[in-house]
C-alpha cells in the first residue's frame, strides 16, 4: 500500500478540491430561487455554448467507457473501437431532432423525454412507460461508474476485499449525493471543466510519452496483431472478419440512435440556452471523439506493454497501464481524472432519473398540482435514493451483474425512439400502436439477450449484444446487434397497430403542442403548464 | 433564422442538411477500411480512417449549422 502513497495523496486532494466545487456551484449564476426543477434540474435553462460543451461532453464520455472501451479493445480488437464510428455518427443523426425536442419543452417547459410524449400523444401510460425505460437504463449506467472509481481504487490498492475495504466507494459516493441535493444541475457543469482538463492532459501525455517508450505505434498495433493471431477465440482480432462485420455496423448505429434518447442526455440538452447552443455543440462536440479514439488505443498499449489485469477484472487494465508507465505524481493525477470522470456522469444521470420521476410519476399519479418548490424538493430526495440504489448495487451484487444490466439498458431505451424521436416529426402514429410497438420491441430485445450466450465470461444467457443469425433458424455465423433487431420489431408493429387502431376507431389522444412550437427559440412565448386535464 | 419575413414561421428545412447524410454514411461502410494498409504514421487503415471520418463530421455539422443560421 505504501508503494503508492503519492499516488493516492494527489488523487485524494484534487477529489476533495473538485467536491469543495460542488457545493460552491449552488451559488454559481445564483438564481432568486433554486427550488424548481427549471433552476435545480435543469441549471436555470440558460448555459451557453461553452458549458453546455463541457456539461454535455462530460455527460456522455464517462469515466466508465475511458476504463470500459480500451479494455474491450486489450480483450477483443477491432470490434470494441466501434465506440468511434457510434460517437461520429450521432451527431448529425440527432442535429435536427435535438434542436426540436429543444423547442417544443421551452415552449411547454417541459423537463423530461416522457414530459414531451405525454404532451405530444396525451397518453399517461405512454408516458410512464417511456419514464419507466429511461429509469431503469439510466440506473445501471450509475452504478457503472462506481466501476470506474473501484478500478482506479484497486490499482492504488486501497480496494481488496472486506467491509472497510469499500469505504473510500462510499465516501466519495456520500460526497456527490451532498453537492447534488445542495446544487443540482449546477455541480456537475461546474466539475466538468475540470474533470475535462484533466483528462484531456493525461490523454495528451499519454499518446506521446507511452508510445515513445514502446517502439512507436506500429509496434503497438503489430503486437495486438500477434496477440489476437495467437488466440484461438473466433471474434477477435485487430480487424474485423466476415462474421462481425454487420454487428460492428449496427452496434454503431443502434448505440448512436439510444446516446440522446438516454434521459441525462437530454437533461444536458434541455439545459442549454437556445437552439443555436445546440447546433453549435452537435459540431463541437465530436472533439471528444477524437478524445475517445486515442483513449481506445490505450488498449493496445497496454498489450504491448505486457500489462495484465487485477485479478480477472479486465477494466483495471488502463489503471495498471497509467501505473506501470507514469511516475507516480502523474500516475496520480491520471487517477483524480478518472475519478472525477465518475461524478460528472454520475450526478446528471441521477438528477435525470429523479427528474422523471417527478414529472412522470409522482405528478402524474400523486400529487397532481404540486407547486415548483415541491417537484424540486421530490426530485432531491430522489437523486439521494437513486445514488444509495447505486452504491449497494455495486457493493452487494457482482459489478458484473450492472455491466450486463447496462448492456440490456441500451436495448431498452432505443425502443423510446418512435415515440420520441419520431414523435418530434409526426403525429401519425397512434398512441395503442406505440405502446404495442414498445412491448414487442422489449420482449424481442430481452428475449435476443437472454438467449445469447457467452463461454468466455462464462454466460449461458445475456452472454453479450451480438445476436446471431444462427438463433433463428439462419444458416450462418454473422451477427447483429440485438438492438437494433428489437427496435426494426418495434417499427413493424408501431405501425401495424397504428393501422390496426384507426381502422377500429379506438379514440387517440389530444396533442397539446402545435407545428410552430418546434422550431421556437428563446424569446418566443411559453406555454406555462401543459394542459393534464385529459385522461388516459 | 433572422433573416425572416415577420410572422412567417420558422422553418428548419435547408437543402444542406442532406450534406449531414455524409459523415452517416462513411462510417458505416466497413468495406472502406477494414484493411491494414496502408498505415499512416504507424497506424493501420482501420483505425486512421475511421479517426479521420470524425474530421468529416465536424466540417459537415459545421457548415450545416453556419449555413442554416
Amino acid at each position: 500500500m505504501s508503494l503508492h502513497m503519492t499516488e493516492i495523496v494527489i488523487f485524494t486532494v484534487l477529489f476533495l478540491a473538485v467536491s469543495g466545487m460542488g457545493f460552491v456551484a449552488a451559488r454559481w449564476r445564483r438564481p432568486t430561487d433554486l427550488a424548481s426543477l427549471h433552476e435545480w434540474g435543469l441549471g436555470g435553462r440558460n448555459f451557453g455554448s461553452w458549458i453546455t460543451w463541457f456539461l454535455i461532453g462530460g455527460d456522455l464520455y464517462t469515466a466508465y467507457t475511458f476504463v470500459a472501451v480500451p479494455a474491450l479493445l486489450f480483450g477483443a480488437g477491432a470490434a470494441g473501437f466501434f465506440a468511434v464510428p457510434y460517437t461520429v455518427i450521432t451527431y448529425p443523426i440527432v442535429f435536427l431532432v435535438m434542436i426540436r425536442l429543444w423547442s417544443v419543452s421551452h415552449v411547454h417547459r417541459l423537463v423530461t423525454p416522457a414530459d414531451f410524449v405525454r404532451a405530444r400523444f396525451g397518453s399517461p401510460t405512454l408516458a410512464l412507460l417511456v419514464a419507466i425505460t429511461g429509469i431503469v437504463a439510466t440506473m445501471p449506467y450509475i452504478a457503472l461508474q462506481l466501476v470506474g472509481i473501484e478500478a482506479v481504487l484497486k490499482t492504488m490498492g486501497v480496494a481488496g476485499s472486506g467491509f472497510l475495504s469499500d469505504l473510500p466507494l462510499i465516501v466519495a459516493f456520500v460526497i456527490l449525493a451532498a453537492y447534488t441535493y445542495q446544487s443540482g444541475l449546477r455541480a456537475p457543469a461546474l466539475i466538468a471543466f475540470v474533470k475535462d482538463v484533466l483528462i484531456y492532459l493525461v490523454i495528451l501525455v499519454a499518446i506521446v510519452y507511452i508510445p515513445a517508450r514502446l517502439g512507436g505505434w506500429g509496434a503497438i498495433f503489430d503486437g495486438a496483431k500477434a496477440k489476437f493471431e495467437a488466440t484461438p477465440a473466433p471474434n477477435d482480432g485487430y480487424l474485423l472478419n466476415a462474421n462481425n462485420q454487420l454487428q460492428y455496423v449496427t452496434l454503431a448505429l443502434g448505440s448512436a440512435l439510444a446516446l440522446f434518447l438516454y434521459p441525462h442526455s437530454v437533461t444536458g440538452v434541455l439545459a442549454s440556452r437556445n437552439r443555436d447552443v445546440i447546433k453549435r455543440n452537435m459540431s463541437a462536440l465530436p472533439a471528444y471523439s477524437l478524445l475517445l479514439a486515442l483513449i481506445a488505443l490505450l488498449g493496445y498499449m497496454a498489450i504491448s506493454a505486457g500489462v495484465k489485469p487485477i485479478g480477472k477484472d479486465v477494466n483495471t487494465v488502463v489503471p495498471q497501464l497509467f501505473d506501470q508507465m507514469f511516475p507516480d505524481w502523474f500516475t496520480g493525477i491520471a487517477f483524480a481524472a478518472v475519478g472525477i470522470g465518475a461524478l460528472v456522469p454520475a450526478a446528471i444521470m441521477s438528477i435525470a432519473a429523479a427528474n422523471l420521476f417527478t414529472r412522470n410519476i409522482y405528478r402524474e399519479y400523486v400529487n397532481r398540482t404540486p407547486t415548483d418548490a415541491q417537484e424540486a424538493k421530490v426530485s432531491k430526495v430522489t437523486s439521494l435514493v437513486v445514488k444509495i440504489g447505486a452504491v449497494l448495487f455495486i457493493l452487494l451484487i457482482d459489478p458484473q451483474f450492472s455491466i450486463d444490466l447496462q448492456l440490456i439498458g441500451g436495448v431498452m431505451i432505443l425502443q423510446t425512439l418512435p415515440s420520441v424521436a419520431l414523435g418530434l416529426f409526426t403525429r401519425w402514429f397512434h398512441r395503442a400502436g406505440l405502446i404495442a410497438g414498445w412491448v414487442a420491441g422489449m420482449g424481442g430485445g430481452l428475449l435476443m439477450l437472454y438467449s445469447i450466450t457467452n463461454p468466455a465470461t462464462n454466460h449461458a444467457h445475456f452472454g453479450g449484444s451480438a445476436f446471431p443469425l444462427a438463433n433463428l433458424g439462419l444458416d450462418t455465423k454473422i451477427t447483429v446487434y440485438a438492438g437494433f433487431l428489437a427496435l426494426l420489431l418495434n417499427l413493424a408493429v408501431a405501425v401495424i397497430g397504428t393501422l390496426v387502431a384507426r381502422a377500429a376507431k379506438a379514440p387517440d389522444g389530444p396533442d397539446a403542442t402545435r407545428p410552430g412550437d418546434y422550431t421556437a427559440d428563446e424569446g418566443d412565448p411559453q406555454v406555462r403548464d401543459v394542459n393534464l386535464s385529459g385522461s388516459t | 433564422m433572422t433573416t425572416r419575413e415577420p410572422g412567417q414561421p420558422r422553418s428548419d428545412r435547408s437543402p444542406w442538411n442532406w450534406l449531414l447524410v455524409l459523415p452517416i454514411a462513411l462510417p458505416l461502410m466497413t468495406f472502406l477500411f477494414n484493411a491494414d494498409e496502408p498505415r499512416l504514421l504507424g497506424f493501420p487503415l482501420f483505425y486512421w480512417l475511421q479517426i479521420a471520418f470524425i474530421a468529416v463530421g465536424v466540417a459537415c455539422t459545421t457548415i450545416v449549422y453556419r449555413m442554416t443560421r
